[in-house]
C-alpha cells in the first residue's frame, strides 16, 4: 500500500512540476545554473570512468579470447558494442544516480528541512516548478554527456588495446566498423533521454517529500539512489525489449 | 485586518484546532502565545493557507481564503510576508539576492530600482555592508534581519512571524521585536507573531491570544495579561522563575 501511495505522489509531483510556471527570466537563470551544476560538473568523473572502463573492457576481451579462429578485430567490436549499448547509457546513468541524484535529493531535502520550500510556497511560488522543471530542461543535455562517455570509452579501449599489445590499431578500428548498426546509436540515445528524466525527477521527488531533519536527508539520498537505479534498470529492460527484440 | 471564524483543523483523528474565532487588526502586532503543542504553528499555517481547515473561515479584508480561486490565493500570497523561525534564507543566494528575490519574482521593476529598494529595506533593518555575504557567513540575529527585510521588500499587507527571536540572545531578541513593531506601525500592516517568549509579550503585545489545547483560552493585550485571573494564562506567564520573583516582589510591595 505504501508503494502505491509513493507512486501516486510521484505522478502528482510530475503534474505540479509542469503547472504554474515560474517567471521566464528567473527560469532562464535557473536552467543555466542547473546545466552548470548537473551537466558540466559531472564531466570530470564521466571522462575518467569512461576512459578507464573502456580500456578494461578491451583488455578483458583480449585476455579471454585465445582461439586463433576468432578474428583480431573482435576486441574493437566487443568494446564498441559494450560501451555504446550498455556501459555509456545505462551504467554511466547508474553512476550518475549516485553523483547527480544524491546532490539533487540532499539539496532539495535541505531546503525542506530549513523551511526554504515553505518560504517559496508562502510567496506564492510553485516550488516544484521552481526547483524541478529547470533540472528536467538542463538534463536534456545529458545525451551529450553520454556521447562523450561513448567516445572516451572507445578511445580508452583503443589506447589500452594498442599500447597494451592486445590488438593492432588497424584491427581495432576494423572491429569498430564491423557490423555497425546505426539504429544502436538511436536506441542508446532514446534510453538516455528516459534515464535523464528519471535522474531529474526521482531524486527531486525523494528530496521534496522527505520529512524530518538532517538524518532523514541522508536516508532520502540513499533511497533516491536505490529508486533511481531500480527504475533505470527496469526501464532499460523494457526499452531493450521494445526496440531490439 | 484578518478575521478568523470558528476554525477547526484535524490531523487524522486528532483535532488540533477546536473552533478558534478572533480578529487580527491592521497596524497592530498581534501575538499568538501558548505552550508547545497548543496548536500555534498549525494555526499560523492555516492563516498562511499552507494547511486547509476543515471548518470555519479565515477572511482577509472581505474575502475568505477558502472561497478564493488559485489566482486570488496567488495574489493574496504576494501580499504576505513571512519570517520563519530559522530565517529560511536561500543558502545559495547572497543577502542581497535573498532580499531581491520577491521583487525579481513578482515586480516589473528594473534592476537598478530593485537594488535601490533592497538597499532601502536593508538600511531599515539596520543591516549595512552585508549585501554580498551568504547566510552561512552572518550571525543568527543578522539572518533574522535579512528575513524581515525579505518579508517587507514587496510592501506586504500582512506580516507573519514564527518565533522571530528564538535562538537569539535577549538583547538582540528585543531589537528584533522592536523592529517588527516599528515596521508594523510604519507600513500600517497586519502583523501576526507566533511566540512563547514573555519578553515579546511584554514589549510588543498589542493584541495577544492565548491558545490552550487547540482552544482560544484568553485574549487581551500586554497590560491585561498580568492582571488576568485565567489560571491557564497565569500558569503560562509565571512559568519562569524570573517572572515568579517579579510577582512575589510586587505582592510584597502591595
Amino acid at each position: 500500500m505504501k508503494y502505491l501511495a509513493d507512486i501516486g505522489s510521484y505522478f502528482i509531483m510530475l503534474r505540479q512540476v509542469f503547472s504554474r510556471p515560474t517567471k521566464t527570466s528567473v527560469l532562464r537563470e535557473l536552467i543555466l545554473k542547473e546545466i552548470d551544476e548537473l551537466v558540466i560538473d559531472s564531466l570530470g568523473i564521466v571522462i575518467f570512468i569512461s576512459f578507464f572502463v573502456g580500456g578494461v573492457v578491451a583488455i578483458q576481451t583480449a585476455l579471454n579470447i585465445d582461439n586463433p579462429l576468432i578474428p583480431d578485430y573482435l576486441v574493437g567490436f566487443a568494446t564498441r558494442q559494450s560501451i555504446v549499448l550498455e556501459f555509456a547509457p545505462t551504467f554511466m546513468s547508474i553512476i550518475m544516480a549516485g553523483k547527480m541524484g544524491s546532490f539533487i535529493t540532499s539539496s532539495i531535502g535541505s531546503m525542506r528541512v530549513t523551511e526554504q520550500i515553505d518560504a517559496l510556497e508562502v510567496m506564492g511560488i510553485n516550488p516544484l516548478n521552481y526547483l524541478v522543471f529547470p533540472k528536467i530542461i538542463a538534463l536534456l543535455l545529458y545525451p551529450f554527456v553520454i556521447a562523450i562517455s561513448m567516445f572516451l570509452g572507445i578511445l580508452g579501449g583503443w589506447v589500452a588495446g594498442v599500447y597494451g599489445g592486445f590488438s593492432t590499431s588497424d584491427a581495432f578500428i576494423q572491429g569498430l566498423q564491423e557490423d555497425f548498426i546505426p539504429f544502436h546509436i538511436i536506441y542508446a540515445f532514446i534510453k538516455t533521454f528516459v534515464f535523464a528524466f528519471i535522474l531529474a525527477t526521482v531524486p527531486s521527488w525523494q528530496g521534496f517529500y522527505m520529512k524530518g531533519g538532517a538524518l532523514e536527508v541522508g536516508k532520502a539520498s540513499t533511497n533516491s539512489f536505490v529508486w533511481t537505479s531500480v527504475l533505470i534498470i527496469l526501464s532499460n529492460y523494457i526499452i531493450t525489449t521494445l526496440l531490439l527484440s | 485586518m484578518i478575521v478568523v471564524e470558528d476554525l477547526h483543523k484535524s490531523f487524522g483523528e486528532e483535532e488540533i484546532l477546536k473552533g478558534i474565532s478572533t480578529v487580527f487588526e491592521k497596524g497592530k502586532t498581534n501575538l499568538i502565545i501558548g505552550q508547545s503543542g497548543s496548536g500555534k504553528t498549525v494555526f499560523l499555517k492555516c492563516l498562511l493557507g499552507l494547511f486547509q481547515a476543515e471548518k470555519g473561515k479565515i477572511i482577509y479584508e472581505n474575502k475568505a481564503i477558502q472561497e478564493m480561486d488559485d489566482d486570488e490565493k496567488k495574489d493574496l500570497r504576494q501580499q504576505m510576508g513571512m519570517v520563519f523561525q530559522g530565517g529560511a534564507l536561500f543558502d545559495s543566494m547572497t543577502v542581497q539576492e535573498n532580499v531581491m528575490f520577491p521583487l525579481r519574482m513578482f515586480s516589473k521593476k528594473k534592476k537598478e530600482e530593485m537594488l535601490h529598494r533592497v538597499n532601502e529595506v536593508l538600511t531599515r533593518v539596520n543591516l549595512v555592508n552585508a549585501n554580498e555575504k551568504y547566510p552561512s557567513e552572518i550571525s543568527g540575529g543578522m539572518q533574522k534581519r535579512v528575513a524581515i527585510a525579505r518579508a517587507i521588500v514587496n510592501n506586504p499587507r500582512y506580516l507573519f512571524c514564527d518565533e522571530p527571536n528564538s535562538g537569539l540572545d535577549p538583547k538582540t531578541a528585543i531589537l528584533i521585536d522592536n523592529l517588527i513593531q516599528e515596521i508594523t506601525q510604519e507600513y500600517n500592516i497586519t502583523t501576526v507573531i507566533n511566540t512563547h517568549d514573555m519578553n515579546s509579550v511584554m514589549e510588543i503585545g498589542e493584541k495577544i491570544i492565548f491558545l490552550q489545547k487547540g482552544n482560544l483560552a484568553w485574549e487581551g493585550d500586554h497590560t491585561q495579561i498580568f492582571k488576568t485571573n485565567n489560571k491557564d494564562v497565569t500558569d503560562f506567564v509565571y512559568s519562569s522563575d524570573l517572572f515568579k520573583k517579579i510577582r512575589d516582589i510586587q505582592n510584597l510591595e502591595n
